[in-house]
């Protein structure tokens, strides 16, 4: 359904979050959110001027912001893609690629997967500007005179944020940090329009050197977004790869929700001639059990589906629990289907490894604090009980003295890292307490709260 | 007599010395003896002579114990010659007599050995071992070891009897006539008599094949005790072991010879209290033996979990309409029975507690239907009736642990019955112990539950319980009456939902009540202060056998380290050990997985039917290690489950003989 043409469609900043919000109930693999993701910054010019006004952007904007924002503008003046300079729309739409990304993240603060995503983008980003940032050091005095103009106009100095020793060092060589912004709007179009007196100081202050840089950069920035949907749409064979590795003759392994990779990764196994057998816990209320189990079965894997409750009375039976992960925190927490943790918990006492797959677009740079609450989604009581199954037996006559009957259905369940044994993702099997380390490889430290 | 009396002064030493569990048979018995001397003297009339033997139980005890020892190292050593005991030479004029009546070498054998132990400390050291591994294994073995001994110390007749009761309701085969037969010609006679004539006698083919199975069996069940005796009467003994593995299906292969029949059935009745366990349902052989004879059709079901293949894996559905059908033309269970019967298999009764006290009024009302018939005796022909009835319903539902105790309470008081009882008076006063024992061991009980547990909950608490457990309800119920504010997590699991009947009888009482599944347990355990569970039983290394996913929550508890606080009557304890939740199981309807309410559920059963892959696999029940569980609340108090071995040791006798 999210298809690019789909996206399009909504081009008004209003039907864009309508579309961010039709992405909750049905949760779209991770893949999806990217392809959005990049629609939006490829539509963004439309929006981009509305940066030129100040006091329309939220006030919690940083200079990193700006720079991003910047970065959008420039990705999408070079794209080509300009061509209505609607002021209204302007003015109306506040747009930066991290306002887009936190968007996102807001339409369901719980798909951790989202704010990963815009956090790699911003990785790549960074990373393409770094390595063009440091070769055009070179040409860095030309621009400090637009430099001053825009300090002098109060938007906020441009600072691109970036870590790189080289940048730092570039910067100390000239009078004043470099500035992305002055690096990037390199298109004398969408210069004029959102700014007045800015952007005509920096449309004046430009060469064709600093043009062509702008375009490189952004053509680097879409080979690596390109590469992101790639590594993320195949994570699961990667994955999948390793599970001969993982998977004797013979074994007993038990899942509990329903995850593709772990449905990819048993087939692996299987197809790699070893004969095991699957335990699936049928997950309550959701029965994504017995999905998986059918998809299993249908892969020819013999598969026995079981109660939720008799976990624990199956685990000292079972070889290996593999279970699919919603998220990975940067402690090693695991967020999975709910359910999860009383597996962990059973296969910790009958030292049954605990095998977590995740892909790498998994992996949270976050540190949970009570995850189980914070981090979780309370779904409809309708699943547990049906409505007014209980009306007849409840007293609302008495006001303060009538019961309460409660109904909880979360969604999501927290394993602390000490009950997994290994994760396994894309990039090769990983202890819990590697996790952070691994982040630190995906994510700028920049962008880790949005 | 006297040889007898001997024996039983011998019967304290033990006590002190080896197993408070068996301690208790003397004491009981005495008196009995002192009953069953006239009663030997009026065995030459067969009804009376069964009754003794009923009451002399508990003395003889020990000495059957070592019996089995001795029979399984005869039947490892098929050569029949029997140990150097003196005894058995004095006896054999006696038995002389008895082999001519009839078979009954067997029975008369195996007596026999108890008697030549006559000495204290063989006995003591053969009951030693005997106990030590069939206490463990069978929760029956107690009585009935009990109940051997009375067999083998007195007259041969007796023990004639009995074995034809045992018979009787092993194969529910109506043997008992012709035991009963024999029981009257043999003459009573003191317990160092009889064997070694039968000893020879006994090796018939069929007796061999019998021994050797039993053999087999023995050593699969009970290692520990084989080894001991190989020199002594080879073949009584073997029976015996035989049945332990599984009574029931032995039975038609015994038939052959009426001996070896006897001796099964004697072991049989030891076993009877436990069928559930000792029913293996992967030897097929033993299955369709058992199919044949069974009341309830059932069919296989076509797509087995392999792991569970030793529990009876059936197709649902099928069986209600034809029994219900079939409930005129059976006149082998009584109609009460059958109806609980079916309302086990239906599901209409479900609950440890509800089961139990409706299988007991059952009970109660087939005993006050029964008239011993001509020529037969009443504690064997109503034993064998009541294992008739016990057979019946395990089909149509395993019996649970705590009705097994049941059981095994109510084939003692038959037993115990004094001799000199009318028909009329042995029904009353039955009946009226069935009614004293769910007062006391289950209602009472309850009471007494609720008055410990409700000292453990304060104001502002938060109770999470699990599914639905009556006892739990009424802590609950009652707490709420004395007024403590507490709120009420309960937590429950497919397929049953059983926590949903336990919400609506809270809500309508007006507790503060939240409902989830068994998944959101670790989301919900962070708020809450204690966990009440129920239980279907405790074993005596302190695992907790209870509904599925009891196990779960109490782990799940005691990683949030919350106390965990189990509910469960006393007469529910247990002597036998469980380590997992796979050896001894029960399995529901896999259909009731099968069945959710998914929107594309009709692939879902499409691809299920036709498929060899997917199973679905429905526990009834999982067991919970002892280290979860914070504390027992039972009728004898408050304990912590390491305690659970000193009750089953020190009260076991008292339910058992209450």
């Amino acid at each position: 359904i999210y298809t690019k043409e789909f996206f399009l469609e909504r081009l008004s900043y209003w039907a864009f979050v309508s579309a961010a919000q039709t992405l909750r109930p049905i949760k779209p693999p991770a893949s999806h959110y990217l392809v959005f993701l990049f629609n939006s910054v490829s539509l963004s010019p439309e929006y981009s001027l509305s940066t030129s006004s100040p006091h329309r952007s939220p006030p919690s904007h940083s200079h990193r912001c700006r720079t991003c924002n910047r970065w959008c503008l420039s990705l999408l003046t070079s794209s080509g893609n300009v061509r209505l300079r609607d002021l209204k729309l302007q003015r109306d739409a506040p747009w930066s690629f991290l306002a887009v990304g936190a968007q996102l993240v807001a339409a369901n603060p719980v798909e951790l997967a989202v704010g990963n995503v815009v956090r790699r983008v911003l990785h790549i980003i960074r990373e393409e500007d770094l390595s063009l940032a440091t070769a055009a050091v070179a040409g860095l005095d030309l621009l400090d005179a637009s430099d001053d103009d825009e300090d002098v106009n109060g938007k906020g100095i441009g600072y691109p944020g970036m870590s790189a020793a080289v940048v730092a060092a570039a910067a100390r060589s000239t009078l004043r940090p470099p500035s992305l912004q002055t690096l990037l709007e390199g298109t004398p179009e969408s210069a004029t329009v959102p700014y007045t007196s800015s952007s005509g100081a920096d449309s004046e202050s430009k060469t064709a050197d600093k043009s062509s840089i702008t375009r490189k950069l952004k053509h680097d920035v879409i080979e690596g977004v390109n590469q992101l949907i790639h590594e993320i749409a195949g994570c699961h064979e990667q994955i999948a790869e390793q599970a001969i590795e993982h998977i004797h003759q013979n074994e007993v392994i038990l899942t509990l929700g329903s995850s593709r990779t772990v449905l990819e990764f048993l087939c692996a196994a299987k197809e790699k001639k070893r004969s095991f057998r699957v335990f699936v816990a049928e997950g309550a209320p959701r029965y994504q059990g017995h999905l998986l189990a059918k998809e299993l079965v249908a892969r020819g894997l013999q598969t026995t589906v079981i109660t939720d409750s008799a976990v624990f009375a199956m685990i000292s039976r079972v070889n290996m629990v593999i279970i699919g992960a919603h998220a990975v925190m940067a402690n090693g927490g695991v967020i999975g289907p709910v359910g999860v943790n009383m597996a962990a918990l059973a296969a910790k006492k009958h030292a049954v490894p605990f095998v977590v797959l995740a892909g790498s677009h998994k992996l949270c740079p976050l540190y949970p604090h009570n995850p189980e609450v914070l981090l979780n989604e309370l779904r409809s009581p309708s699943e547990l009980l049906d409505f007014g199954e209980f009306s007849d037996c409840l007293d609302f006559g008495t006001g303060s003295g009538s019961p309460l009957l409660q109904v909880v259905n979360p969604t999501f369940d927290y394993v602390p890292p000490s009950l997994v044994s290994l994760f396994i993702t894309d990039t090769g099997g990983h202890n819990p307490s590697y996790m952070y380390r691994l982040i630190a490889d995906y994510y700028s430290a920049d962008d880790l709260v949005m | 007599m006297d040889p007898r009396r001997g024996p039983l002064a011998v019967p304290k030493v033990r006590r002190v010395g080896f197993f408070t569990s068996i301690e208790p048979s003397p004491e009981t018995p005495r008196p009995n003896r002192s009953l069953s001397g006239p009663a030997e003297a009026i065995t030459s009339s067969s009804p009376l002579s069964d009754s003794p033997s009923g009451q002399f139980i508990s003395p003889v005890q020990i000495p059957p114990s070592r019996h089995h020892s001795d029979n399984l190292a005869s039947r490892a050593a098929p050569v029949p010659v029997p140990g150097p005991s003196a005894f058995r030479r004095q006896l054999a004029n006696d038995r002389a007599l008895h082999v001519g009546s009839y078979n009954p070498v067997d029975s008369l054998l195996g007596t026999s050995p108890p008697s030549s132990n006559g000495e204290v400390s063989e006995d003591s050291g053969s009951l030693f071992g005997f106990q030590r591994s069939d206490s463990a294994k069978l929760s029956a073995s107690f009585p009935n070891g009990g109940f051997d001994m009375t067999m083998r110390v007195r007259a041969p007749q007796e023990s004639e009897a009995k074995v034809a009761i045992a018979s009787t309701s092993d194969g529910r085969k109506k043997n008992v006539e012709a035991s009963a037969g024999e029981g009257e010609s043999v003459a009573a006679k003191p317990r160092k008599e009889k064997e070694t004539k039968s000893l020879k006698e006994k090796t018939s083919k069929a007796e061999r094949r019998a021994i050797q199975e039993a053999q087999r069996a023995a050593k699969a069940s009970a290692k520990g005790e084989g080894s001991k005796r190989a020199g002594e009467s080879s073949r009584p003994k073997p029976s015996k072991p035989a049945k332990q593995p599984q009574p029931k299906k032995e039975a038609p292969q015994v038939t052959s010879s009426v001996s070896e029949k006897r001796a099964v059935s004697v072991e049989k009745e030891r076993r009877m209290d436990v069928p559930q366990t000792q029913m293996q349902y992967d030897d097929k052989s033993r299955v369709d033996k058992a199919k044949r004879r069974s009341v309830v059709e059932q069919t296989e079901s076509k797509n087995k979990v392999e792991l569970f293949l030793h529990l009876p894996q059936y197709e649902r559905g099928n069986q209600l309409p034809n029994l219900s059908s079939n409930i005129f033309s059976l006149d082998t269970i009584h109609h009460a029975v059958y109806k609980v019967g079916l309302q086990h298999l239906a599901g209409d009764i479900s609950g440890d507690n509800a089961r139990c006290i409706a299988m007991l009024h059952a009970f109660q009302e087939a005993i006050n239907d029964y008239t011993t018939p001509p020529m037969k005796d009443l504690t064997m022909d109503l034993t064998a009736k009541i294992n008739g009835y016990v057979s019946f319903l395990i089909e149509c539902r395993p019996l649970s642990m705590s009705m097994g105790n049941a059981i095994r309470f109510l084939k003692n008081q038959i037993r115990k019955l004094p001799v000199d009882l009318s028909e009329p008076e042995a029904k009353a006063s039955l009946c009226s112990e069935i009614g004293r024992f769910i007062d006391e061991k289950i209602l009472l009980a309850d009471k007494v539950i609720v008055q410990h547990a409700v000292t453990k909950i304060r104001d502002g608490e938060v109770l999470l319980t699990y599914g639905f457990s009556c006892v739990v309800e009424m802590i609950l119920l009652y707490a709420h009456e004395i007024g403590r504010k507490f709120r009420v997590v309960i937590v429950d699991s497919r397929p049953n939902l059983e926590g949903q009947k336990l919400l609506r009888r809270l809500v309508t009482r007006g507790l503060d009540c939240t409902y989830t599944h068994i998944n959101a347990v670790s989301y919900i355990m962070g708020e809450v202060t204690r966990v009440f569970l129920g239980a279907s039983s405790i074993f005596s290394n302190g695992t907790l056998y209870s509904k599925v996913g009891t196990a779960c929550v109490a782990m799940v508890a005691n990683a949030f380290s919350v106390p965990v606080i189990v509910c469960c009557e006393a007469y529910k304890f247990h002597e036998r050990v469980l380590l997992d939740s796979i050896c001894s199981n029960e399995l529901g309807d896999p259909d009731a997985i099968a069945n959710v309410p998914l929107r594309n559920n009709k692939k879902h059963s499409k691809t299920m039917d036709n498929n060899k892959n997917l199973q679905f696999l429905n526990l009834m029940y999982d067991s919970t290690p002892a280290e979860y569980i914070s504390m027992i609340v039972t009728d004898y108090g408050m304990i912590p489950p390491t305690s659970i071995p000193v009750i089953v040791r020190e009260y076991r006798r008292e339910d058992l003989l209450l």
